[in-house]
């Protein structure tokens, strides 16, 4: 178990676990984190499974740890890893089974105060457009032509669908759409997975959100993303659904032999992984793109349905009621990148799982108006706490392979989250305090209780802090939609 | 949850994100049996009593980890796409591959998702009464 003994602090946020620590590592451990946060994941193993992520084959720099990290399989939740190409690995399991997972932010012209006696009604259209919950299938039944077209196209199939604009597309990471997908790497199973659930939320702690901006922090930034103080936006947090975890499934089983082919070494069978120039990293790499794309097109689809919801309350009660894009991002990913390594550039593979891509001001691949602010970064709190938005800095580039947190962290297991808290109570608890709830599970609510997290100003004030992202505004949700 | 610590069962450990079952059975066979009646339980599946069919299934893996792995994935599967979950099950394992009859229902109720079954720690372990194994589940 590691102690705080064992970590050297760097800075009031900054702590590292050296290399020397254990004789297998091969980068020392850097973690964001305030003394408090940290003392709070030092009961569980999110700082043990990221020593065993230093021992990945190729890495480069340092394995980074968000403030939010908790324990997960093999790799920590909230962890970053980047290896070097082309003999470093990619490794299925520090990307996590919900490939490109991740969160998009829509804004509006509507204001709360305006509409606050309409909610009840948009939660409830919400909840019927945006399917959600265990085994709910979409409204759309894809071919398997049609799903080849979304894995290879992403967002831009949902364009020709009729489901986006172009603004949409370009205020999406990769503008919603990343090349050297192939849909043959994909199987089956995961084919058959995929076709009944594009534009499904899905369970576990995915949701549709429409908050209100309590405060803005950066107003050149919030006026470049159209968010203005008193006005509602929709947050919506899901990934690839069953077709991402089929895909991460059939891998992490396969790499198993391949570990054994390349001579590779592990601490846990889950961090398997193969060298991204072999014939079994470029079939994950073509299969994962895959799934990335059909997590933009889901959450395109489902952004959709919520513009659609929106429509039925709002039209006819405000002039306005067209949500635009704000910006789409993804947690759980790998991302070929060039990052500056010791002075050094270098090309790598940076694995993010529960960890947000957050370049500073001046990164190419971003839509111009938001070239001078940095890109976009957006962090779901708990349910019935704050949200964020946030961009990123040149810190990040330089501390963290351009990357911050993604949430609040958990701290409390999901046995006792259910065993301590009551879902029906805890809806009542919320919609006291003016939250329209709509959830598919109450026991699945339960196990989401506020109390099973970190507080999330904590780990933003960490982060900022630390320089590896910038506030622009804090979000208050007043419509929560759960699986 | 738990069951009574016979010579096979299972019961629910404590995760921060996930869910983890503790399984133990005389055999590999056994186990697998108990692992799937776990996280059939974790998930809160109730099936539709009087529509009861039978199905068969066969993994192939490198060892008897990836077998219990591939098994319940498989389950998983068969869940999502067609709605089904098994509570009777005759499985036998020879040379890394493992064949089983099922027999089930679909769905009546389904509570909780689980995205898949991790090999994080995963180890079949020999004990005094047989096997047993921790599985984490991502969720």
């Amino acid at each position: 178990m590691v102690s705080l003994q064992d970590m050297k602090q760097t800075s009031e946020f900054e702590w590292e676990i050296p290399q020397s620590y254990r004789s297998d590592m091969r980068v020392p451990v850097r973690i964001f984190a305030t003394k408090k946060l940290l003392e709070a994941i030092m009961d569980d193993k999110s700082l043990e499974q990221a020593v065993n992520s230093a021992t990945l084959p190729g890495l480069v720099g340092h394995v980074v740890v968000m403030p939010d990290m908790h324990q997960g399989y093999g790799f920590p939740i909230g962890g970053v890893a980047a290896t070097r190409l082309p003999e470093g690995v990619i490794s299925p399991g520090a990307i996590g089974y919900d490939i490109n997972c991740g969160v998009r932010l829509l804004g509006s012209q509507i204001e709360y105060e305006a509409v606050k006696q309409h909610l009840s009604d948009l939660a409830t259209a919400l909840n019927q457009n945006c399917p959600s919950g265990v085994g709910k299938k979409g409204h759309l039944r894809l071919s398997e032509k049609e799903l080849d077209q979304v894995c290879q196209t992403g967002s831009r199939w949902a364009l020709k669908q009729g489901y986006a604009s172009d603004s949409d597309l370009r205020r999406t990471e990769e503008s919603g759409f990343i090349e050297g997908a192939d849909s043959g790497k994909v199987s089956r199973r995961a084919k058959e997975r995929g076709r009944p659930q594009v534009g499904t939320l899905g369970a576990g702690n995915h949701f549709i959100e429409v908050d209100v901006v309590e405060q803005i922090f950066d107003s050149q930034a919030a006026q470049a993303m159209g968010l203005v103080k008193g006005y509602l936006v929709v947050l919506i947090h899901c990934g690839s659904r069953g077709f991402g975890h089929q895909i991460c499934s059939d891998y992490v089983k396969d790499f198993q032999g391949a570990v054994r082919k390349y001579g590779i070494e592990l601490p846990d069978r889950e961090l398997v992984c193969a060298p991204l120039n072999s014939t079994e990293g470029q079939n994950y790499l073509a299969a994962m793109r895959c799934a990335a794309n059909y997590a933009f097109a889901n959450r395109q689809v489902l952004a959709h349905f919520a513009r659609k919801a929106f429509e039925q309350v709002f039209a006819g009660k405000v002039r306005n009621w067209h949500l635009h894009q704000v910006y789409d991002i993804a947690h759980n990913m790998g991302k070929i990148e060039t990052h500056t390594v010791a002075g050094e550039q270098v090309r790598v593979c940076v694995h993010r799982k529960g960890a947000t891509r957050a370049f500073g001001p001046g990164f190419e691949g971003l839509p111009e108006e938001y070239r001078s602010i940095g890109q976009p970064v957006l962090v779901p709190g708990s349910m019935g706490t704050a949200s964020w938005v946030l961009v990123g800095t040149q810190g990040s580039m330089e501390r963290s392979f351009g990357s911050t947190c993604h949430g609040a962290g958990r701290v409390m297991s999901r046995s006792k989250a259910k065993k301590t808290v009551w879902g029906e109570d805890l809806r009542a608890e919320l919609q006291a305090m003016g939250i329209q709830i709509r959830a598919g599970s109450m026991a699945g609510l339960a196990e989401e209780a506020p109390a099973a997290y970190k507080d999330v100003d904590d780990v933003v004030d960490t982060v900022a802090g630390a320089g590896i992202a910038k506030k622009v505004a804090r979000l208050r949700p007043v419509v929560v939609i759960k699986g | 949850m738990m069951t009574t610590r016979r010579t096979s069962g299972y019961r629910e450990l404590e995760h921060i994100a996930d869910w983890e079952l503790e399984v133990w059975a005389p055999d590999l066979a056994s186990l697998c049996e108990q692992a799937a009646l776990g996280m059939y339980e974790l998930t809160g599946a109730r099936l539709v009593l009087d529509k009861r069919l039978k199905r068969e299934l066969e993994v192939h893996a490198l060892d008897r980890e990836s077998l219990l792995v591939a098994f319940l994935t498989e389950l998983l599967y068969l869940g999502e796409v067609e709605g089904l979950g098994f509570d009777m099950f005759e499985i036998s394992v020879e040379n890394n591959t493992l064949r089983a009859q099922l027999s089930g229902a679909p769905f009546k109720a389904l509570s909780k998702e689980i995205k898949a079954v991790t090999y994080h720690n995963l180890a079949i372990n020999e004990s005094p009464s047989g096997l047993e194994a921790r599985i984490v589940f991502d969720v």
